[in-house]
């Protein structure tokens, strides 16, 4: 199984630089996707329809409009703004956000880079999303904006120590951080992926992850940071038009990076869940993709039916029920690791 | 004509780190000074890379980025007006700046020119995590658990200290 973008775009500089625009080619469509998705969703979770004009059928057509609209917008930057910051604010986000993507193992001969040490960079990418979302707060010179930044720091900053603690309990049940390794010991039959394995601590390892990756998205219940009753947008109320359409871009493509590593770690990734049948390098892209959209949709199906934590609240799940969730339970997989093998 | 990508590619990175760290030095906003800090980590994370040591690559982006840059942005946004504050820039205690300043440069100067740098072609690429952990779980079992216990102190006292009036009334 050799790795196809290697052996069509070579190891040169300028294949390896063609060859890291290949996401971009799934991210575009699922935004847009995403978009009209959410529209939906949130309708008919409220008893509504939603879009139903644009583009006749249920109104699909309804986030290409929008695309176009923000496409067109006049572009502000307001008077008392950190220009140069507010500038390179949300590019620093988009930059982190996409970074995340080099890792993912799309199918066993499709992944950007085979790091090592992949789930690490994954985590550690995140950290200038962190950054972008700071400066883009402060450069907005708007207390909206500032404390929606704040809030977004010390949420991202607390949460990533429970999901790095559940990553870590499956990193030590395969005995390694690259993500192609993750995929490959689960492969075969649905039973052997990782969540039905160590019965039950990685069922609880999964959901530490699952609710941990809902905040590092900025997703409800832990939408803190936009809070649109409190902050009236967070940290992009001053951003519009296409700066504001990058935010919204990075936000979704998050979300699928958090639910495409949840699908990696925790459902067997590219790996069909009927053993042979189903499976090979393009199989691998549909698996890992069906299983990423259908995280994204619980994501969404969530938002709509939970109300929104309080900072307070959000402070004590992350380090008064998660975390020491997360030791006990990477305590007693390590345990199961040395008394069982 | 011995220039190839790969030196290219570390002197674009060496550029961005000096010209940041720079940056960082004369910022006058300290605002400005805490967001060049994150493009000279990002370079040394890039040299790292380059140098084949990925594990310490993204240690330094996930500790010095993730960690302490949001920290110090975090301590300077919380702080009441520290966007209008300048950094002082004027000459102070020149004597003692010049000893230290001298000393730290002579140094730096004395390992530069004596070191010999060892020069050799790309070497192939091994993975670095494993043999990272297996040492520090062996051979530098003593130390690193001593590192840990330093660092739940300092995270007990900064508990204690941000607590302190509250503990006091009961």
């Amino acid at each position: 199984m050799h790795n196809f973008i290697t052996y069509y775009l070579g190891t040169g500089i300028f294949g390896s630089l063609l060859s890291s625009l290949l996401p971009l080619l799934w991210i575009l469509p699922y935004v847009l996707l995403c978009v009209w998705l959410e529209l939906k969703v949130s309708a008919h979770m409220q008893d509504r329809l939603g879009p139903m004009r644009t583009g006749r059928w249920h109104g699909w057509a309804q986030p290409i409009a929008d695309m176009l609209k923000l496409l067109q917008k006049e572009d502000v930057i307001p008077t008392a703004a950190d220009k140069f910051l507010f500038v390179l604010a949300p590019i620093l986000v988009f930059v982190g956000g996409y970074a995340a993507y080099a890792a993912i193992p799309f199918s066993p001969a499709f992944i950007g880079a085979n790091l090592n040490v992949g789930i690490f960079y994954i985590i550690a990418v995140s950290a200038i999303v962190v950054i972008g979302i700071l400066m883009a707060g402060w450069a907005s010179n708007n207390k909206w904006s500032l404390l929606g930044a704040m809030r977004t720091a010390a949420q991202l900053v607390s949460y990533e120590i429970p999901a790095s603690l559940a990553i870590l309990a499956v990193v030590m049940v395969v005995g390694s951080l690259s993500l192609q390794d993750i995929c490959d010991a689960q492969s075969g039959w649905l039973w052997n992926w990782m969540i039905f394995s160590k019965f039950p601590f990685m069922f609880i390892t999964f959901f530490i992850y699952f609710v941990a990756s809902l905040a590092e998205a900025n997703r409800t219940p832990f939408d803190i940071p936009e809070a649109e009753s409190e902050l009236v947008a967070g940290y992009h109320t001053e951003y519009s038009g296409m700066r504001f359409a990058i935010f919204y871009l990075t936000e979704y493509s998050n979300m699928f990076v958090v639910s495409a590593i949840a699908s990696i770690l925790f459902f067997g990734g590219w790996n069909s869940p009927f053993g042979t049948f189903m499976s090979g390098p393009i199989w691998g892209v549909f698996w890992l993709l069906s299983k990423g959209m259908f995280f994204v949709f619980v994501q969404m199906w969530l938002r709509w039916t939970l109300p929104r934590f309080r900072v307070d609240q959000l402070m004590y799940l992350s380090w008064k029920v998660l975390t020491p969730f997360a030791l006990v339970n990477i305590f007693a997989v390590g345990l199961w690791m040395v008394l069982r093998g | 004509m011995n220039m190839n990508w790969y030196d290219l590619t570390f002197y674009v990175f060496a550029a961005l780190t000096i010209i940041s760290a720079i940056g960082v030095v004369f910022a006058r906003n300290i605002i400005y000074a805490a967001f060049s800090l994150l493009f000279a980590f990002f370079g040394v994370a890039a040299i790292y890379v380059l140098l084949a040591a990925d594990f310490i690559a993204i240690t330094q982006i996930l500790l010095y980025v993730g960690g302490i840059l949001v920290l110090i942005i975090f301590g300077v946004m919380l702080t009441s007006r520290a966007y209008d504050v300048e950094a002082k820039h004027g000459l102070l205690q020149i004597v003692p700046a010049v000893f230290v300043v001298g000393a730290i440069a002579g140094t730096l100067i004395g390992v530069l020119t004596t070191t010999k740098w060892p020069v050799t072609n790309s070497l192939p690429y091994e993975e670095t995590a494993k043999p990272i952990g297996a040492l520090l779980m062996t051979q530098f079992v003593l130390p690193f658990e001593l590192a840990s216990v330093l660092l739940l102190v300092a995270l007990i006292g900064a508990v204690m200290i941000a607590r302190r009036d509250r503990v006091r009334k009961g």
